[in-house]
């Protein structure tokens, strides 16, 4: 059963931009669009461990901050090599201000 | 000979990578110096500006050059006149291949592939297999047996240092490579950083490398003159000296094996043309640890970070010969290397591995 997990206020997060959140062990990305829609994803590029809540974020694009990859964080879908694998997503609600992922 | 002095293996299929990743070197988490992250994202922003404006400089700079060693040609001043064309050719077409492959250098993506694909045909790099090359390069910079650019071993071969400021080292190397993937090879180094997805790709641009080969050699038949090569291909050796000191001085004498790029990469001042030239790569701790920041953006970067890394050099020439005496200990004593002051507001460097610490009894261990 897939459990719904707090992962961040609505407003720690600036418009177009990303931050980690780790949760038992794992480590997720927390996107916030333009339009102030949330998004989640593994925290992790595909191509080598580096970080994505370190990178850059641009429109629906999340660039790995190491070697450019990047990746549609709505779809979780690879754009760039070197990444070439697609990024997990997970569902996310926001109710009374926070931000909650849906992790299995 | 001690142990300690014993030549190691430098490439990607010996025993070396495998002991890097014993010691957690590899695709490891590297020192970052702190900034904020507001002030990152605006250091991060992109701009196709600038790079156009250089791009359009670096063009007509070139075909300036070009007219004049097309009429000079015949005369001594096609020595200069070629030299200048030479210098021109090659090493903004090193740096533009490798700020365009990063991504970087403009906002708009095809650009930065067009300049891309256009200048890896300039210093003849396959431009896939390079990409590749180049981002392992990055995640495990100057790890033995991982990183596929380091410049030199430890001792050094000076036979190989001397005759590659021509360019004769790594051109024919790329040009061998050309005709084993226009035959659909893939060497049994470059497999361990080329996905095969990729194979393909590396095919198509090295079948495109040399049709543009034999085109030269025609024309310079149809000619009954060398005049064209002069043009196009042979600039990548005669004017290759100036970017082949700017690789030098990049990583040379300081670090292997160590987790901090203020260790084993070169912040060095230049002055505006070899600035220019190189496009800021310079600022190499700074491009290194922050490899998404463009290249336009790296001397805000160098002065938001430049408390927390070792002096600069103070000139290209000041850190060439910093280099040289580097390399000249390294003939009797492999394990010599540059140390570098910190300035005492800096954090101490990261030499390995971060420990592995257990927060509290029952507690998911992590990294400090």
């Amino acid at each position: 059963m897939a459990d719904w997990v707090a992962a961040c206020a609505a407003d720690d997060i600036e418009e177009e931009d990303v931050i980690r959140f780790d949760h038992e062990g794992r480590s997720f990305a927390i996107y916030r669009s333009e339009d102030s829609d949330y998004y989640a994803t593994d925290g992790f590029c595909t191509h080598e461990r580096v970080h994505l809540a370190d990178g850059l974020v641009m429109g629906a694009v999340i660039e790995c901050p190491k070697h450019n990859g990047r990746f549609d964080y709505t779809s979780g879908k690879a754009k760039k090599t070197p990444a070439c694998v697609d990024l997990r997503t997970y569902p996310v609600k926001v109710e009374a201000g926070t931000v909650y992922i849906q992790v299995d | 000979m001690s142990a300690s002095q014993e030549k190691r293996d430098y490439s990607l299929t010996g025993p070396e990578g495998g002991k890097a990743r014993e010691r957690g070197l590899v695709a490891a988490e590297w020192y970052a110096s702190p900034i904020p992250r507001k002030r990152m994202k605006e250091l991060m922003k992109r701009k196709d500006g600038p790079a156009i404006r250089d791009t359009i400089l670096w063009i007509v700079l070139l075909a300036g050059a070009g007219v004049l060693a097309y009429f000079s040609w015949g005369t001594l001043w096609a020595v200069p006149a070629f030299l200048v064309y030479g210098i021109l050719y090659t090493s903004p077409g090193d740096s533009r291949w490798h700020e365009c492959g990063h991504g970087t250098a403009f906002k708009t993506p095809w650009m930065n592939e067009v300049v891309y694909q256009f200048a890896s045909f300039l210093v003849l790099r396959p431009a896939t297999p390079w990409r590749w090359s180049h981002a392992r390069h990055h995640t495990d910079t100057y790890v033995v047996g991982r990183d596929p650019e380091i410049h030199q071993p430890r001792p050094p071969v000076w036979r190989v240092i001397i005759i590659q400021f021509a360019h004769l080292v790594g051109g024919p190397k790329d040009i061998k490579r050309m005709f084993m993937h226009a035959f659909g090879v893939v060497g049994k180094e470059e497999r361990d950083f080329i996905p095969e997805s990729e194979f393909r790709k590396s095919f198509r641009e090295s079948r495109v490398y040399l049709l543009i080969f034999a085109c030269v050699i025609a024309a310079c038949f149809y000619t009954g003159s060398i005049l064209p090569a002069m043009f196009v291909v042979l600039p990548s050796f005669y004017g290759a000296g100036l970017m082949v000191i700017f690789g030098m001085i990049q990583h040379l004498g300081l670090h292997e094996d160590v987790l901090d790029h203020r260790l084993n990469s070169r912040t060095v001042y230049m002055n505006p043309v070899f600035r220019f030239l190189y496009w800021n790569m310079n600022y190499h701790i700074e491009h290194h640890m922050f490899p998404m920041v463009p290249y336009h953006a790296l001397p805000a970067l160098h002065e938001e970070i430049k408390a927390d890394c070792p002096r600069p050099n103070r000139s290209t020439w000041e850190a060439f010969r910093e280099v040289i005496h580097a390399l000249l200990k390294q003939r009797k004593d492999r394990n010599y290397t540059i140390q570098r002051e910190l300035p005492p507001t800096a954090q101490p460097y990261q030499y390995g591995p971060k420990p592995i610490i257990a927060e509290a009894p029952g507690e998911q261990p992590t990294t400090s």
